[in-house]
């Protein structure tokens, strides 16, 4: 903490679709800044673009206008040091657990017997022991989940991109895996990029939450929830507990305002 | 067969019979077959030179392996005839595969390809038999190629479209666990089009098997293709159909290693 360096960075980024003839606009004049190590969620009506966002730092997509950038250097292609957790969690069914938690680290030239250690030191921390010789289908949705994070974790990203990570999964489950996801963050602090439909979810995640407008996107609002956070203790209490804290639901109230204008189209 | 302990309705076989049964099917199936021909070329309706029966067909089978015919016994006119086969399928999958899974994963290359491709699948596997013989002889090189011409396509088509069935996000995630596109090709794209593809190589080794039959007619000295045009012209239809018989029961384990390769790749994977 402390050494407030920009890790990801977007400047005047603008990103158009081709569509019959024309073409049509996903992002529009999109600037914002996450530091090193810091947990940002980005939120916003469906079709507002979060998704691409996320998939040009993630190098999956170009912007048509501006520039992303990554460490100071501006994004060309996927990479390593970015990590993505797709909503699908898009493990490779025809590998067990332990061999796709292996795929990225081969690919990094990680000697054999460090992949070893690496595979049960990341099992270990999603709580994933014995799993190592299942194959994905043998498997719940959240144990699914918790490999698809070992496995981008395992790779040591500077920074983790998660695309509605848990928004296939029943609502126990995701709450668990919620608080679970602030414990591994906790222990091993990564620069988050982290997309949600649930508001919920945005508030008690994040170190900031960055609220998109409707078709086409644009940074509506991006809001601190850190102070809130050090404030009531958030850290120290179970989930629910967090919920019912005042400052909690103020946010909570807050996002939801901003999410309704969007939504009703009555702003701008 | 346990049909005492089967807790399903009698009426089961509507929908979905057990395997069991399905032998059963299948067996009775046969035996209605080879008993109406026996009984057809008993009835002396028919000349034996028209139609020999099934038994005179068992009795030359025995036969051709007992003696040499057209120079060769049975079965090394079968070893032939696979020997052509394996290295003509081998071939086209070995080609077929990689550049099917290109295919489906470069646009460009599936914009020049596509077009000249689905011109060469409509040409018969025969046409090809002058020219294989003028390009790489009657010995083992010209055959080859006639079952590759016919074995290719299906390789190809499959493992394309079992390339462009595998889901965007399997690919993009090897993409950001920095996977180069070598490795995409053989770890994401192969595995993930592979049900497509021995599909396809199901087909592919039912249409080599019927060209290499017809390359043989054509073209070469051994080979149970060779046997049928020998048979023929000796006149002596029990040989001609001792040969469909070997092929067609050949074809039939073919497809049944096949199968069940299939069935082991889809269980070892949990999807179908």
């Amino acid at each position: 903490m402390g050494t407030r360096v920009s890790r990801i960075r977007f400047d005047n980024v603008s990103k158009l679709f081709p569509r019959g003839n024309g073409a049509i606009a996903a992002l529009e004049d999109v600037s914002f800044e996450v530091e090193d190590q810091e947990f940002v969620t980005i939120v916003g009506p469906s079709g507002c673009g979060k998704t691409t966002l996320m998939r040009m730092v993630a190098g999956l997509e170009t912007p048509t206008l501006g520039s992303v950038l990554v460490g100071d250097r501006p994004v060309r292609g996927p990479g390593s040091d970015r990590a993505v957790v797709f909503q699908q969690f898009a493990l490779f069914p025809w590998k067990t657990v332990g061999e796709n938690i292996a795929f990225g680290l081969k690919s990094k030239g990680v000697s054999r017997s460090k992949r070893v250690e690496l595979i049960s030191h990341y099992l270990k921390l999603m709580k994933l022991e014995g799993t190592e010789d299942s194959y994905p289908h043998q498997l719940s949705g959240g144990m699914q989940q918790r490999v698809a994070i070992a496995r981008s974790y395992a790779i040591e990203p500077e920074v983790l991109l998660m695309d509605e990570p848990f928004g296939s999964l029943d609502a126990q489950t995701r709450t668990i895996m919620q608080e679970e996801l602030i414990r591994i963050t906790a222990a091993n602090p990564r620069t988050v990029l982290f997309i949600t439909h649930s508001v919920d979810e945005a508030v008690y995640l994040a170190d900031r939450i960055i609220v998109l407008s409707r078709h086409p996107g644009r940074v509506r609002e991006i809001i601190d929830v850190n102070a809130a956070r050090e404030q009531d203790g958030w850290s120290a209490r179970a989930i629910e507990d967090v919920m019912e804290t005042p400052s909690f639901t103020h946010l909570r109230a807050q996002v939801w305002k901003l999410l309704r204008e969007q939504m009703s189209g009555a702003s701008e | 067969m346990a049909l005492t302990q089967d807790p399903r309705p009698t009426t089961r076989w509507a929908a979905t019979p057990s395997s069991g049964e399905l032998v059963c099917l299948s067996l009775g199936g046969a035996v209605i077959f080879f008993g109406s021909w026996q009984l057809i070329a008993m009835s002396g309706l028919v000349s034996q030179y028209v139609l020999p029966s099934p038994l005179t067909v068992l009795a030359q089978i025995y036969q051709l392996e007992a003696e040499p015919f057209a120079g060769f016994l049975l079965h090394q006119h079968l070893l032939s005839s696979l020997e052509r086969f394996l290295l003509g399928f081998l071939l086209a999958a070995v080609l077929g595969i990689p550049l099917g899974l290109i295919m489906g994963r470069y646009r460009m290359l599936d914009e020049i390809v596509t077009p000249l491709f689905e011109a060469y699948r409509y040409v018969a596997p025969l046409a090809w038999v002058p020219f294989a013989a003028l390009w790489f002889g009657t010995g083992i090189g010209g055959p080859v190629m006639v079952i590759f011409t016919g074995a290719f396509a299906p390789c190809v088509i499959n493992a394309y479209r079992g390339a462009r069935f595998v889901e965007r996000y399997l690919i993009e995630a090897a993409q950001t666990l920095g996977a180069s596109n070598l490795r995409i090709m053989r770890e994401v794209l192969l595995p993930g089009a592979l049900p497509s593809i021995v599909a396809g190589l199901r087909v592919s080794a039912g249409l080599g098997w019927q060209s290499l039959i017809g390359a043989e007619l054509i073209v070469v000295s051994s080979g149970l293709g060779y046997v049928m045009v020998q048979g023929q012209s000796n006149l002596a239809p029990d040989i001609v159909m001792s040969a469909m018989l070997v092929i067609g029961v050949v074809g039939l384990c073919i497809d049944v290693a096949l199968r069940a390769a299939e069935r082991w790749l889809s269980r070892r994977w949990g999807r179908v």
